[in-house]
Formats: structure tokens, sequence, C-alpha cells
């Protein structure tokens, strides 16, 4: 029992499975999942789909965080990437043509794994802290992404490019399956591969690592190229899904609510430590919060409320310090500081 | 004696700004008819006086070697109260406007006691105040409050004449104090230069015995309460409260600080420094609504590059003479 508590997973499943409890007792019919027209619908695939950017999103992010970076211009790379495929496809004589969907799409993916390599250099070659590399390309990609579409919301008409987020195939989601190989993809890299290990030596210990013969710069180029890559094809699904490019609000948060996933994943902002499936639990935590409360009736808005709420709480498990303070509070009645500090007076 | 003449390492940034700064005003002028005015440049600090209050207290923080993104909310959250009491509770501004600002101190000041004690980054605990001030907007009201008492529009439309016909609001006035107080506060105090001590190397600061709890959380509430003056401002300013205003302000206000040569790591910069940066940021806005064919985009994109060209430039800067870690 011990160490099913002490697992990882173990507080991400708890809160997932009380979220779930609340909705069961909430209204039973949460859980009811439709066949129509060969597709599921329900509730729970309604959070797996919408949840499927946010997911990618936030694996790209676990590795840069793993690395003890943090990326903070998915929101803006998912406008862009969303702008580029549109603006693509709008311009095309047919805009069903697949030759020219999958164009779209290629370009779309270069230019997000471009601007993934633009932060990794930032950060690697220019020695720049990612906070700072990265809010570069936040603070301007908004408007490289409206420049793109000259400020307007392109609409597409054409359904070979609406498959990718409003697709259905084997009664699931298309952007289900694309969150479930690039999960793959990224658990073989880390798990199968030596990669991971390099990914977790450089968040731990940078210069030791490159000491120790790790290539930390290639490490780190890698994980941001690959945020970039994760964040396009988000950008892609929420694009694809309404069938327009709306830079303003495409990704809008999107870098703090995947932050917030991997935060409840249990990996650690300090770098070293990450867990892909951790990540994912973050991710359907958060898209089940935000459905409990849409179904609740309570104003959407208030979902803010409850997640600046979540994260202190999260971060405050996660402290060292305040854990060794709650336990020494329980532990004797009378508090007693637990490190002084050297405070002069006068 | 050449060393008082030789430029210092530290002011390299913040001459690059002034001249580019001038370079801009010199730049419009030329350009544009009706651009060189004194009003032009007043306007300047009119549009942009919670910008520059904002920009003061993030200046501190970043000096800290913190960040605080909560302050586009909390001036969100400052607008929305404010609109609500005077408005829909029927509070007397001279209640309701202390209020506010002891309310954004003490968020502030929560935040930087959850910073220094338990030991979590700056930047994860200010986003967790980011969500939570633009939540409670919501739960005040979904909607716009328009506020329509004398006290707010007064102070909205009063001008202050200068002399040759100029005129600059209310707000320039607490904007400019504010500035000015931040300077004596950050150069002439015990507190300023503690708060350059931990941005310089907090373990150095705490082995030398200087209060670094306490000054910590003053530099949060600090800002907490810039944040909430500035939305007294905005309110002013926009005679309304709603959920949405000033969003992405913070992403403004970190780079104002940058682009005015504080070092992001913390330590070194300067509060007329920020004051110079968010000018710049404001003349670049200017230029380009005299342009009038270039879009409003235009500016994000200009800030990034100005973004990165004084990171860099930082980065050059401080590259110099000490080795590069991996």
């Amino acid at each position: 029992m011990e160490r099913i508590r002490r697992h990882h997973l173990f507080w991400p499943l708890m809160v997932l499975a009380a979220l779930l409890l609340f909705n069961l007792l909430y209204d039973p019919d949460f859980f009811r999942i439709q066949m129509r027209d060969g597709a599921l619908y329900g509730s729970l695939i309604d959070i797996l789909f919408f949840g499927s950017p946010l997911a990618l999103v936030a694996i790209g992010m676990t590795l840069v965080i793993a690395t003890r970076g943090i990326d903070l211009s998915v929101g803006s790379v998912v406008a862009i990437s969303g702008a580029i495929a549109c603006l693509t496809i709008s311009k095309g004589a047919d805009q069903n043509d697949p030759s020219l969907v999958l164009a779209a799409v290629g370009l779309a993916l270069a230019a997000s794994a471009l601007l993934g390599l633009w932060n990794g250099f930032l950060v690697t070659r220019a020695g720049i802290q990612p906070i700072v590399a990265t809010l570069i390309l936040m603070v301007a990609g908004r408007g490289i992404a409206q420049l793109i579409t000259s400020g307007q919301i392109i609409t597409v008409i054409s359904p070979n490019y609406e498959i990718i987020g409003g697709g259905a195939l084997l009664a699931l989601p298309v952007s289900v399956y694309i969150v479930a190989l690039v999960f793959l993809l990224a658990v073989f890299l880390t798990r199968k591969t030596a990669l991971g290990l390099f990914i977790e030596s450089v968040g731990c210990n940078p210069t030791a690592s490159r000491l120790a013969g790790i290539r930390s710069d290639t490490v780190r180029l890698f994980a941001y190229l690959f945020c970039g890559l994760c964040a396009g094809m988000a950008g892609l699904i929420l694009s694809s899904n309404v069938s327009s490019a709306d830079c303003n609000n495409a990704g809008l948060w999107y870098e703090l609510d995947a932050i917030l996933a991997v935060v409840i994943g249990g990996t650690s902002l300090n770098g070293g430590r990450f867990f892909l499936t951790g990540t994912l639990l973050g991710v359907l935590i958060i898209q089940t919060l935000t459905t409990t409360i849409y179904m609740t009736g309570v104003p959407p808005e208030i979902t803010l409320v409850v997640k600046a709420v979540v994260v202190l709480a999260v971060c405050l498990v996660q402290s060292e310090s305040f854990r060794r303070k709650l336990v020494h509070s329980l532990a004797t009645a009378r508090s007693q500081p637990v490190e002084r500090e050297v405070t002069p007076r006068g | 004696m050449v060393d008082a003449f030789r430029i210092k390492k530290q002011h390299v940034p913040i001459i690059v700004t002034t001249a580019l700064l001038a370079l801009m005003f010199a730049a419009g002028s030329l350009r544009y008819t009706g651009f060189f005015s004194w009003q032009v440049l007043l306007n300047l600090l009119i549009d942009n006086a919670f910008l520059l209050i904002v920009a003061t207290g993030m200046t501190f923080v970043i000096l800290s070697g913190g960040i605080d993104l909560s302050v586009g909310s909390m001036i969100a959250l400052t607008t929305m109260l404010s609109a609500a009491l005077v408005e829909q509770a029927g509070w007397p501004p001279a209640v309701v406007i202390p209020l506010v600002l002891a309310l954004g101190s003490v968020m502030g000041a929560g935040m930087g006691a959850i910073i220094h004690y338990f030991h979590i980054q700056p930047f994860i605990v200010t986003l967790a105040g980011m969500f939570l001030a633009r939540g409670l907007c919501y739960v005040i009201s979904i909607d716009t409050i328009t506020i329509r008492h004398p006290f707010y529009v007064n102070m909205a439309q009063t001008r202050i004449p200068l002399p040759g016909g100029n005129f600059i609001s209310v707000s320039v006035v607490i904007a400019l104090i504010a500035v000015a107080a931040a300077i004596y506060l950050a150069h002439f105090t015990r507190f300023g230069r503690c708060v350059y001590a931990i941005g310089g190397n907090e373990y150095s600061a705490l082995l030398m015995g200087l209060p670094v709890g306490r000054t910590k959380v003053l530099v949060y509430a600090f800002s907490g309460f810039c944040s909430a003056l500035a939305g007294v401002v905005f309110t002013f300013y926009m005679l309304s409260g709603y959920g949405l205003h000033a969003l992405g302000l913070e992403l403004d206000t970190i780079a104002a600080v940058v682009i005015g040569g504080t070092l992001l790591t913390g330590g070194v910069g300067f509060v007329f420094g920020t004051f110079l940066g968010v000018m710049l940021q404001g003349i670049i806005q200017t230029i380009i609504s005299f342009e009038g064919t270039l879009s409003s985009w235009w500016t994000k994109i200009v800030i990034g590059i100005l973004l990165l060209l004084f990171i860099l430039l930082q980065r050059l800067l401080s590259a110099r003479g000490e080795a590069r870690d991996a």
C-alpha cells in the first residue's frame, strides 16, 4: 500500500478519480457513450477530443521542462501554424485537393519546427535563460501570425483538412490518434533510447553532463525543436476543427495550461525528472475540470480561479520546505521555526 | 579622472535606449507633419501612465531576480472591484481607492511570502496569482461595468494645463510621482540596496545578514501595490471595469523593463531605464498610428525584435570577462 501511495502517479490519479466520481454523482449520464454515424459521442470522448491539442503541447513542454527549460512561445506557435496552414489552403484553386492539404500541413509543421529551433538556438548558442528567450517569440509570435493572415480570420472550406481536427477513425476522433502516436513516439525516444537519460542528466546539471561527454546543447536543441513541432500539430488540430485561423484566440493561454499539466503530472520545474504519463494525466485532469465546470452550470470563467487553487496546491505539495513545515507543525503542537534566518536589527 | 568619464558597462543599455528614443522621435518628426510637438511627447505619458506605474513595480521584482506575471490581471481586478463597489454598492471613491490599493499590496505580499518561505519559483506562483485575479474578476461580473461616478469622470477629463498650450492628465502626475518615489526607493534607501544585493546573489545577501525574506515579500507587495495603483489609473482612463482589461499587459511590462536595460537575471538596472523603455514602446505605437497603413500587429513584432536586441546586448555585456557556463 505504501508503495502504491508513493508512486508518482498516485495523486494525479486520485484527483482524476475524484473528479470523475463527482461527475458520476452529479449526473450519471456523464459516463454514457453513444454510437452515432460510426463515431462515439459522450462527455468522456469530448474530454479526450478537446484535450488533444493541449496534450500535444504538454508532451513537448514536458521534454523542455525536463532539460530545466521552459517554452512560453507554444501559444504563439499554435497560432502561427494554424495561420500558415489555412493561408496555404485558401490560396489553392481547389481547397479540398489532398496534395494541397498535405503541403499545407507540411509547411505549417516545418515552420513550427523552425520556430522551435529558433528558441533552442537562443537558449543553447546565445546562452539566454529559457524563460526570456521564449518570451521573445511569445510577444512577437502573435504579431507574426497576424502578419501572415493580414489580421483577418481566414476561413477555409476543405473537408480533407477538417479530418485532422474533426474527423473520426474507428469510432474515435482522429486527433486522439495523433496524440497517441506522438505520446508513444516520445515514450519510445525517451525510455527505449538513451535520449531520455541524456535529457534527465542535462536537466540535473548541464555542466556536469557536458563534462561527462553528453552534447547538452544538442539535447536541449532537440527538446525545443520537438516542443515546437508538438505546438505546430496542436495548431493544425485547433484550426482544422473550426476550419479557420484565428490569430488572436488560437492557443491563447496554452503555455500556461501546458505548464500546469506538466506540473500536475509530477514533473519538477527544476528539471531532471519527467513523467510523460503524468503529463497526460495532468491534461486529462485540466480538461475534466473544465468540462465539469461547464456541466455544473458555473460560469466557465470561474475555471481560472479553480486552476489558480490547483496550481498553488500542487506546487505547495511539491515544495520540500512546505512539506517539512507541515509535518513539523503536525508532529509538534507548539510551532518552532524550522529554519532561522539571519536578520540583523537596526 | 579619466574613469569618471568612461562609460560604465551597466550604463550601456540605458544609453542605447535613450539614443533609440531620440532617433525614433527624430525620424517621426521628419516623416510626419504634426509629430514634432510637445503634446505628442506628453501624449506618450498620458496614454502610458498605467504601464509606467506597473513597469516601475516590475522593475523591483526583476531587480530582485524574480518575475511577476500577475500584474495585468491585478489591473483588471482593480478596475472590476472599483467599478462594482462604486457603481453597484455605492461606496465613495475615498474608501474604494485605498481599499483596492491595500488589496493589491496584500495579494502581492502573499505571493512573495509563498515564493520565499516555500521556495517555489516566482514564475509559477505569480502565474497562479494571475489566474486567481482574472478569475475573481469574473466572479464579480462577466460583463463590463461602466463607471459614471462624478469623481472618476472628473479624473478622466481634468486637463492640467502646461505652458505653451499643452496639457497632461491627473494620471500622468500620479505616474511621475510613482517613478520619482521608486527612483528614491531604489537608489537611496537600504531597501533598494538590499533588492540589488538579492538580485546579484541571494545566497550572498543572506550570508551578509541582509533581511532577504522581508525584502522579497516587500518587493512583491510593492509590485502588487503598483499594479493596483495602475489599475486605479486605468479606471480613470477607461471609465469601466472589465475582466478582459489589460490582457497580456505583463508581457508589455516585462518588455519595457528589459528594453530599459534591467538584467532579467536580476541585480542590474535602473528605474529610470524602465521609464525610457515605456516611452520607447509608446513612441513605436505612436509612429505606427501616424503611419496609418501599418497595422497594430507590427507593434508586437517591433517590440519582439527590440526585446531580442536588448537581451542579446545584455548577454554580450555580461558574457565579457565571465566564463560561459554550459
